[in-house]
């Protein structure tokens, strides 16, 4: 089974005036397909406005399909009577480090979510351990999370989807407001969780360096899934890329630059070391 | 003209538990028409320190000149200074209040005691520079695209005809093709209106592709200051203290690990293709 699977999926909403009459219908997304398998790492890929948020949004039915079909861990998020079970299912993590944050203590906001769901207090404490222990931060669990930086904040926020013990993680741009540093702190914790916990992970992005690991990319542009493939057969691709306002991380784009002027690169090398081995060969 | 900075210390909540200094014995000097970057981790003291060009925040000891004058002597004309010095803050949509976008974009000239016209004229202007579609111009700034909304902002500061131009991670959260729009856009008016232009990014890419001059902030000091290619060639240092080199200049440095005959020194991509290239043919 599917951990997370679309088919025919539509969402719609309505487009108002000043006044809040209905002026038309939007469609944000428009007919998607998608498979996420279970341990699997997935990336989506998009302009702003291409709908990767709002498919994400529906993949813990905080938005339910207006056509087509939405399945969480085999559940369909259109019955209201799967809601929580989607949502155990799967957990959200958003752009900004500061909005997701309520505990005024570290440890207290990691147990929210778990306390939510009825979780034994015995068991809470072990869990809040257990998830700031796998994204790093056990050391600040007594610290106030208003003097974390970004990066640490977005652990945090992690940790607290990890605590309530979802089988997939869906992180929609966690790192579109961090430093380099902190974006290589998330982006290496993902990694491990994948590792320890063989989490599901579905990660939004702009930046295309942070997708070159993902089993799969699906490449969104209005409200279409328009590519899809393993990273290197997506950023093999430059020009295609380019139309739907993307780019490839700057490896790839020098490995182009070099075939262009003649040298006989492969295409879609998304590595340092694979483009100087490439580059050893030739000389 | 320039803005010069002599001995700047800033320290926050003076006196109390949560004293602060975010900036540290800061000199330096940007002359008219400077293309400069500013790079840091967060909580580096860039903020604080761009916050001080217009006089937003006032140094708790040391002097500030533009074009000549202490901007900290009793009298000052702060008003102009903050018409000559735009300020682009993070994520400057979240500023959008008017009806129109025309509407939002003449707010500043207006505060200036512009006539209607002339501000109408401004706006028009600014909007043009920053790419922005005639078509919208009416319409409500909300309704806009996150690029469309993030270039009337910036027109909104450009409006008031500044002459030196600070922004502040223009590009966060943009998709890849409205980061170069932007920055394009911004690398345009700075060759065509001799405009200083001092962008702070968390992007080594896009700072090496644009800027003249990078200014490295770290626990409030002053930390380099000079030609991306030098400041860059420290790759190590700046990744200890968060920082990082563009990802050409890692390939560069690797290339020369495994023999071969290639200089290190590239920082943008066509730099590196060519230095690449040098090398096969030699």
């Amino acid at each position: 089974m599917d951990m997370i699977q679309s088919e025919e999926l539509i969402f719609e909403y309505e487009k108002r005036d000043e006044e809040g009459n209905v002026i038309g219908m939007n469609r944000a997304i428009d007919g998607v397909d998608i498979h996420v398998s279970p341990g699997e790492f997935v990336a989506i890929l998009g302009h702003n406005g291409s709908g990767k948020s709002t498919l994400a949004k529906h993949m813990n039915a905080i938005l339910v399909p207006t056509g087509g079909t939405m399945w969480v861990n085999g559940r369909d998020t259109k019955e209201p009577a799967e809601l929580w079970n989607v949502r155990q299912s799967a957990g959200m993590v958003f752009q900004n480090p500061d909005n997701q944050i309520i505990g005024t203590v570290v440890e207290e906001d990691v147990g929210f979510g778990p306390e939510n769901l009825g979780v034994p207090t015995d068991e809470i404490w072990k869990r809040v351990e257990d998830s700031l222990k796998a994204v790093g931060m056990l050391e600040y669990r007594s610290n106030s999370p208003n003097k974390l930086s970004g990066g640490q904040k977005q652990r945090v926020a992690i940790a607290g989807v990890i605590a309530m013990e979802p089988q997939c993680i869906v992180l929609d741009e966690p790192t579109a407001m961090l430093d380099p540093n902190g974006r290589k702190e998330v982006i290496r914790t993902i990694q491990e969780l994948r590792k320890k916990k063989q989490v599901t992970v579905i990660l939004i992005t702009h930046y295309m360096e942070e997708v070159i690991d993902a089993d799969k990319v699906y490449v969104m542009d209005s409200g279409h899934v328009v590519m899809h493939g393993t990273p290197k057969e997506i950023f093999s691709q430059v020009d295609l890329l380019k139309k739907y306002r993307l780019d490839v991380p700057q490896v790839t784009m020098l490995a182009e630059e070099l075939r262009k002027k003649g040298l006989d690169l492969p295409k879609g090398i998304l590595r340092t070391q694979e483009l100087v081995e490439a580059l050893c060969q030739l000389s | 003209m320039s803005i010069k900075l002599e001995h700047i210390n800033y320290i926050y909540s003076p006196g109390t538990a949560y004293e602060k200094q975010a900036l540290k014995d800061i000199s330096l000097e940007i002359k008219q028409g400077e293309f400069v970057g500013i790079i840091g981790h967060t909580g580096s003291g860039k903020s604080t320190l761009i916050q001080h060009f217009n006089g937003l925040m006032k140094a708790t000891s040391g002097a500030l000149y533009y074009d000549g004058k202490n901007i900290y002597e009793t009298g000052y004309n702060m008003k102009e200074l903050r018409s000559q010095v735009g300020l682009v803050f993070q994520y400057p949509e979240h500023q959008l209040f008017e009806v129109d976008v025309i509407s939002d974009v003449c707010f500043g000239p207006k505060n200036q005691g512009l006539s209607q016209e002339e501000c109408e004229k401004r706006a028009k202007e600014a909007l043009e520079l920053v790419g922005f579609p005639e078509k919208y111009y009416k319409q409500s700034p909300f309704e806009l695209s996150g690029g469309q909304k993030r270039r009337a902002a910036i027109a909104g500061v450009l409006a008031m005809r500044p002459k030196v131009l600070v922004l502040d991670e223009p590009t966060a959260g943009l998709d890849p093709r409205g980061r170069d729009e932007i920055l394009d856009q911004i690398e345009y008016l700075h060759k065509n209106t001799n405009m200083t232009v001092i962008l702070v990014s968390h992007s080594m890419e896009d700072i090496a592709r644009y800027v003249d001059r990078i200014i490295v902030m770290n626990h409030g000091e002053k930390m380099f200051d000079d030609v991306p290619k030098a400041v860059f060639a420290h790759y190590r240092e700046l990744e200890k203290v968060g920082l990082a080199a563009p990802q050409v200049t890692y390939i560069m440095h690797a290339l020369k690990a495994h023999g071969m005959d290639v200089h290190t020194d590239a920082t943008t991509v066509e730099e590196a293709a060519e230095e690449i290239m040098r090398s096969f043919h030699d």
